[in-house]
């Protein structure tokens, strides 16, 4: 194209993603078409990939296709593998696309679709997508190198051990949290219990297949698992409806929390290639092929958003959870913006597999975007049910009460309606006994994608769509359960050993049933706590896992910045000190409302006093069974703030160390040392002429 | 590619089933045992290889032992 077209076609892009941003904020009253919300998501990701990320690859890291990658200088063909970076992308993308932006906007609605979308779509631009991209990048230049393992060496040990023990910590609230999600999602849900059970024995028998039958064929097995994932559907529906079995299966959130648990501990005890290996085959191939279902689906219906733009809750007395638009939707929406996490996968198989580092730009910036994408279409999902009914889902029983007819007033008394009929009737539809209070973001984001399948392929079989997307999520966050516990015990045992050295040794029994144990305790009594809590647990753990997000986020980016100021571009540092500023001004006022707030509902020691107060009278508070729940309720809120206070504490440390490091380098008290592995060209190792690996 | 369209009886089928699923299977992150022969074949050649029981054991080990193949 000639240069003065190529301008007119950005600038074309742009104002179209500005009309997009303009049909969003200026509606008023009426539904707008969820085809405005995607304009101006995907033209703000172009603009933003076609010069943001550009300024990034060019003038900040200056990537050079013909510097040779650890991929392809330290290749053996099974940790460091250069690979085609369309693979290395759908790879990364997998690996950083979990149930977190699912999640996340689908709470995030209860303030409208307005805060929420322009935080997805600015957040990922300028903060998550760089973050991504910036530490691929410098994981690159330093053979692929760990995010705990720069922190230290880039920034100082202080550093490098906060960074460590903050894993830990989002480990143990992001596993608590999901934990709950599924358990919400199948509390009184037979043909949930069923379907996404079915899903243990039929990773098993996958297993099974790959070790004896047909080693290593992991796509057959993985087609069986498929088909055999569609009976289990069926089968549940099956079970549901027939009134002798269903009871058996219907089972309590406390059963369920306990249920899962115990499956987690199991499950990170066995061997990988029998449970957990042939369960992640299976959840990215129905994860990849839902994100596709979904974006086809929204795209051929276009649903108009019946959610306002924004809604009263803004002022912070939502029923979903406590706390103003700011901070917290910048904490409820992790992933899909920033997300922490992210910084582990950049900085763990990818570096290893990518083979030309420009394609860094496409891998890092690139994913980040599609999975900001992902958010958006999550965020849809859940406002094209009407205001009525995602209040009625996703607001704790506590506000609701127990009856169709007690939610309907409630619902109107914040100013939206839905009458006791129509809420039965979508229960009857989904082929569930109650659509009430089923907080968390799974079931109304499975009901808002079930109504999207089913305009695009007639509405009779709304039910098997909302139950494949129960079972979809389900799937994909017991995955993330099991990986996680296991990842956990790995971290335990580095970290025990140095107290008592056997228990460092990762095959040895005894070693690996306590450390496992303790971390199901851990996440486990997080869990406990979320399921007995009257106000429904995700108002206490999802701003706890959103605030420990962030903090690894935190991190990522003091890494980042330290590594552009030791390269000798401190003038570019503001690419990342710009999101890490907001990502601290966002925690700490997230964490210090959490901690010190005096509304019961927002501050877990004003709670934890209300409760005290009640019981000091001699009575449980409403939805507590006895003064002994009471008093560990009040437990758990003290336990809650320290945990607040630790990664808040913990933010402190980092950003304080890096502001330091930076001061020294910058004023000139430290030479500007860069610790990147010094250039090689690419030519002389590319894969087909190598010699092997000579490092 | 091309010695697939040679064939005067049409395109052949097979060659592309094995492509389409060797990128499939990298995708979901299952091990690439034929990637790891070729490997040491061509820049190690005549050096002991893993067997596939046993790569397969080394790769799955590997990828779920540390944060950083998969998030939230």
């Amino acid at each position: 194209m000639p240069k003065p077209l190529r301008i007119l076609f950005w600038i074309a892009i742009a104002c179209l993603g500005a009309a997009g941003f303009a049909a969003l904020a200026l509606s008023r009253g009426e539904p707008v078409n969820a085809a405005w919300m995607l304009t101006a998501a995907v033209c703000t990701y172009l603009v933003g990939y076609r010069f943001y990320s550009k300024l990034i690859a060019s003038k900040v890291f200056a990537l050079d296709a013909e510097r040779a990658t650890p991929a392809v200088r330290l290749n053996d063909g099974r940790d460091f593998v250069p690979t085609n970076r369309w693979i290395v992308f759908g790879h990364h993308f997998a690996a950083i696309a979990g149930p977190g932006p699912l999640v996340g906007p689908t709470l995030a609605a209860q303030f409208g679709f307005l805060p929420g979308a322009i935080w997805i779509i600015v957040g990922v631009v300028l903060g998550g997508a760089v973050q991504d991209f910036v530490t691929l990048a410098a994981s690159i230049r330093r053979n692929g190198k760990s995010l705990g393992e720069m922190a230290r060496q880039e920034i100082g040990p202080v550093a490098g051990f906060t960074a460590l023990v903050a894993v830990l910590g989002i480990m143990i609230v992001l596993l608590a949290v999901l934990a709950l999600v599924v358990v919400n999602a199948l509390a009184g849900s037979p043909w949930g219990v069923v379907t996404v059970g079915l899903t243990i024995p039929i990773a098993l028998a996958m297993g099974g297949y790959l070790r004896w039958v047909r080693p290593g064929r992991v796509l057959e097995a993985s087609a069986f698992g498929i088909v055999l994932l569609i009976l289990a559907l069926y089968a549940g529906q099956w079970v549901a409806q027939n009134p002798g079995i269903a009871p058996t299966f219907t089972l309590s959130r406390t059963t369920l929390a306990w249920t899962i648990m115990l499956y987690s501990l199991a499950a990170s005890i066995l061997p990988v290639w029998l449970l957990l290996a042939p369960r992640d085959y299976l959840s990215a191939f129905v994860k990849l092929g839902v994100v596709v279902a979904l974006a086809v689906g929204i795209l051929i219906v276009l649903p108009p958003l019946q959610m306002p733009a924004t809604t009263a809750f803004v002022n912070g007395t939502g029923p979903v959870f406590a706390g103003k638009v700011f901070p917290f939707v910048f904490i409820t929406i992790a992933c899909g913006a920033i997300s922490g996490f992210h910084s582990l996968v950049a900085s763990g198989t990818t570096p290893k597999l990518i083979e030309r580092e420009t394609d860094a730009r496409m891998i890092g910036y690139g994913s980040m975007l599609m999975e900001s994408l992902v958010a958006i279409l999550a965020l849809i999902a859940a406002c094209v049910l009407t205001p009525g009914a995602y209040f009625a889902i996703n607001a704790p029983a506590g506000l609701l009460g127990t009856t169709v007819e007690s939610a309907s007033r409630a619902v109107q008394g914040w100013g939206f309606s839905i009458t006791p009929q129509e809420l039965s009737a979508m229960a009857h539809r989904i082929g569930e006994a109650s659509v009430l209070s089923r907080t968390g973001g799974a079931p109304s984001l499975a009901i808002g994608m079930a109504q999207i399948f089913s305009s695009v392929f007639g509405g009779s079989a709304m039910a098997i769509w909302y139950h494949f997307a129960i079972m979809f999520e389900a799937l994909f966050i017991l995955t993330t359960l099991d990986a996680g516990t296991r990842v956990g015990r790995f971290m335990l045992q580095d970290m025990l050993k140095h107290v008592w050295a056997p228990i460092g040794k990762v095959s040895w029994y005894p070693s690996v049933v306590i450390t496992s144990t303790l971390i199901v305790a851990m996440w486990g009594h997080f869990l406990y706590q979320g399921v007995m809590d009257p106000l429904g647990g995700i108002n206490s753990l999802w701003p706890l896992f959103g605030i420990s997000n962030q903090l690894l986020a935190a991190v990522a980016l003091c890494v980042g910045a330290t590594v552009i100021i030791k390269m000798g571009k401190a003038r570019y540092a503001w690419v990342a000190i710009l999101p890490l500023t907001w990502l601290v001004i966002v925690t700490m006022t997230a964490g210090w409302e959490k901690v010190f707030a005096a509304d019961p509902k927002l501050g877990f020691l004003a709670h934890a006093r209300v409760v005290q107060a009640a019981i000091a009278a001699g009575a449980a508070p409403a939805g507590v069974a006895s003064l002994a729940a009471a008093s560990r309720l009040a437990f758990n809120d003290y336990l809650d703030a320290a945990v607040a206070l630790f990664f808040m504490a913990s933010v402190v440390v980092i950003v304080l160390a890096s502001v330091r490091e930076w001061a020294a380098v910058v004023g000139g008290s430290k030479a500007p040392e860069s610790s990147e592995v010094p250039f090689e060209p690419y030519g002389e190792l590319r894969p087909q002429a190598a010699t092997g690996s000579q490092v | 590619m091309t010695h697939a369209r040679r064939v005067s009886s049409g395109w052949r089928i097979a060659p592309w089933v094995t492509r389409v699923g060797a990128v499939v299977r990298r995708l979901i992150g299952a091990p690439d045992y034929d990637g790891y022969v070729a490997h040491r074949r061509l820049c190690h050649p005549g050096e002991p290889l893993l067997s596939r029981q046993e790569f397969y054991r080394l790769r799955l080990e590997d990828r779920y032992s540390r944060p950083g193949n998969r998030c939230c």
